[in-house]
């Protein structure tokens, strides 16, 4: 089992404090949600994690200091899938999905067979075969969002980070997209950490959600304990009614009052 | 799925067809000119040179003369500096992500330009034969220098952008003072512009063996980086998180490219849109993908290059036009004839 833990992480972007303080640990086989109001330092906190941006506190996965890592030893850890992943046109998604190999590859070496073996069982393992030899530029939102995941299960890494990955998509792409990140967490042993700007569906898959409010960790735990009426009023000023259900509680917007 | 593991590399069929093309071009160029020489006999003589092979030829001892010492050095440095111009290119547009990034991104012209232009200015016209080489490349070098310098110490970091940036302020500068110099001195601007609108030398094997070990270097690096080219598509940011060391795998990159550039241009001065036109043509053929392009690049680029010095030298017969002018006059039209008839299924 391996467990990424972060303490007391902060993040500065122009001397201002974007990710304030923020403490959790993951471990192999959790899915952990990041939820909070635009600006709130979602996507940040992500990027901070991946290395993308630099962040200071420690970030430890197994007790070894991520940020001592080159890149490449950084990447065996943990892939990261952004919110809009970058599709180069010309490319087909075989050859995308085989760059995720780029972490196990010295730096100038070319893919082994085994690399193409991974890439195949990524791409059978995620019945992308129907378009493995298309451009990935011509795909839709929902294959992109599916191509991009089979790029990072294609890295190995037990950690893996998705920003927003069904914001763009319809509910059934939406649903598509997390019953697979379900079920590879489960099956191929990885800790997902996920943001999500939808409140029921982010009750409905990961163990636990997580509330950021200006940077800041507002309330970790259940869905039951985070997805409250007066808490989500707190944070995102919204009114909301919450439905008690047998999956997770569901979020009902409101009239506001008064208007 | 054997289809898709082998649409990954080149077949033989497309070197072939490289290697038909680099013979074809070669060939061609020894044997036309002032003086016509048959086919058979240029590569008879080409032959003879490799030691350990003798084929009787019925070349005079002048033709053998004109296609070893004048022909075949000029074909051989036009094979070299096009290939480096196009691979240098191709990478610049491979790390920058930018389709419209050439040889010349960082100020290696206008570097050149400065250096190549002060040393006509200052020297007598007998030493300025072997300084100008010199000169032109270490001006390039300082250029991409101090690019390198600026763009990385820039606000914005370590970014593409910035470094591209960086490239245009230095360009426009040292080019402003190598205007400067050529206005003050314009009884030598007929040398100036004859260096600037590039020419293939006619001086024998010297040429070839000044650039030669830095072109093969820089060309050998730069294709060992091809994988990592593609990589590069997806952006630094993903490209980092995927375990690319993006700063320096770019400056290595950047390094090699400049320096092969730089090797280039000391000798033929600035020939133009070889670096753009080559990948971007062959892209539209087959593909993106750098692993596969890079190496035919090379290849085309000589190709281009030799085939451009044909037409230079006999177009206006015995005037020479400035290979670079060719390379713009009929690498322009060329390029957009490969853009209008390639069709999106053509990516193969």
């Amino acid at each position: 089992m391996t467990t990424l833990t972060l303490s007391h992480l902060d993040v500065e972007i122009a001397s201002k404090k974007i990710v304030d303080d923020v403490s959790f640990s993951v471990s192999t086989g959790e899915w952990l949600c990041i939820i909070g109001p635009n600006g709130a330092g979602k996507s940040t906190l992500l990027r901070a994690i991946a290395g993308i941006i630099p962040s200071t506190g420690d970030l430890l996965i197994d007790g070894t200091h991520l940020r001592t890592m080159a890149p490449r030893d950084r990447a065996c850890w943990i892939a990261y899938v952004a919110q809009e992943p970058v599709m180069p046109s010309g490319m087909r998604v075989f050859d995308y999905i085989m760059l995720g190999r780029t972490a196990h590859l010295r730096l100038l070496a070319s893919e082994s067979p085994k690399d193409f073996e991974v890439t195949q069982f990524v791409i059978d393992e995620l019945a992308l075969q129907e378009f493995a030899h298309r451009d990935v530029a011509t795909l839709s939102g929902g294959e992109r969002q599916r191509v991009a995941i089979a790029r990072a299960l294609a890295q190995a890494s037990p950690i893996v980070l998705l920003d927003e990955p069904t914001t763009a998509l319809d509910i059934g792409y939406q649903q598509d997209v997390l019953e697979l990140i379900d079920r590879l967490r489960h099956e191929q042993k990885i800790a997902v950490i996920s943001t999500m700007h939808d409140l029921t569906v982010s009750g409905l898959y990961p163990d636990s959600l997580m509330m950021l409010s200006h940077g800041s960790i507002a309330v970790q735990g259940s869905a039951q304990e985070v997805l409250t009426v007066e808490r989500i009023l707190k944070t995102y000023g919204a009114h909301v009614r919450i439905v008690e259900d047998s999956r997770g509680p569901i979020v009902v917007p409101e009239r506001k009052p008064g208007l | 799925m054997m289809h898709t593991v082998n649409a990954r590399h080149t077949t033989p069929r497309v070197w072939l067809v490289g290697a038909f093309a680099v013979v074809a071009a070669v060939i061609s160029g020894v044997c036309i000119g002032a003086v016509h020489i048959a086919p058979l006999d240029a590569l008879a003589v080409i032959v003879n040179h490799i030691p350990g092979f003798h084929v009787s030829t019925s070349a005079s001892a002048s033709d053998s003369a004109i296609i070893w010492d004048l022909r075949f050095p000029r074909i051989v440095l036009a094979l070299l500096v096009g290939a480096m111009l196009s691979t240098s290119g191709c990478s610049y547009q491979g790390t920058f992500r930018n389709p419209l990034a050439d040889p010349y991104l960082l100020g290696v012209s206008a570097g050149a330009g400065l250096g190549a232009t002060t040393c006509i200015v200052v020297t007598n016209s007998h030493s300025v034969h072997w300084l100008l080489p010199l000169a032109a490349f270490t001006g390039a070098m300082i250029a991409v220098g101090l690019t390198y310098t600026l763009g990385r110490s820039a606000l914005v970091g370590r970014s593409a952008t910035s470094l591209v940036l960086a490239g245009v302020a230095v360009a426009s500068m040292l080019t402003a003072i190598q205007t400067l110099v050529q206005q003050r001195n314009s009884d030598k601007i007929r040398e100036v512009y004859g260096w600037i609108l590039g020419r293939l030398s006619t001086s024998g094997w010297s040429d070839v063996q000044l650039v030669a070990p830095y072109i093969v270097i820089c060309l050998v690096v730069l294709f060992q980086y091809r994988r990592v080219l593609d990589v590069f598509a997806v952006g630094d940011e993903e490209a980092l998180t995927m375990g690319l060391p993006v700063a320096r795998a770019r400056a290595a990159i950047i390094i090699a490219a400049s320096l092969g550039t730089a090797a280039a241009v000391s000798v033929t001065g600035l020939i133009g849109f070889v670096g753009i036109i080559v990948p971007h043509s062959l892209r539209l053929i087959m593909g993106n993908s750098y692993r596969r392009l890079l190496p035919q690049t090379a290849m085309y680029g000589g190709v281009f290059l030799v085939c451009a010095d044909i037409v230079a030298r006999t177009a206006l017969a015995p005037q020479e036009i400035p290979i670079g002018v060719v390379t713009a006059l009929i690498g322009a039209p060329f390029f957009l004839f490969v853009l209008g008839s390639s069709r999106q299924g053509d990516l193969t």
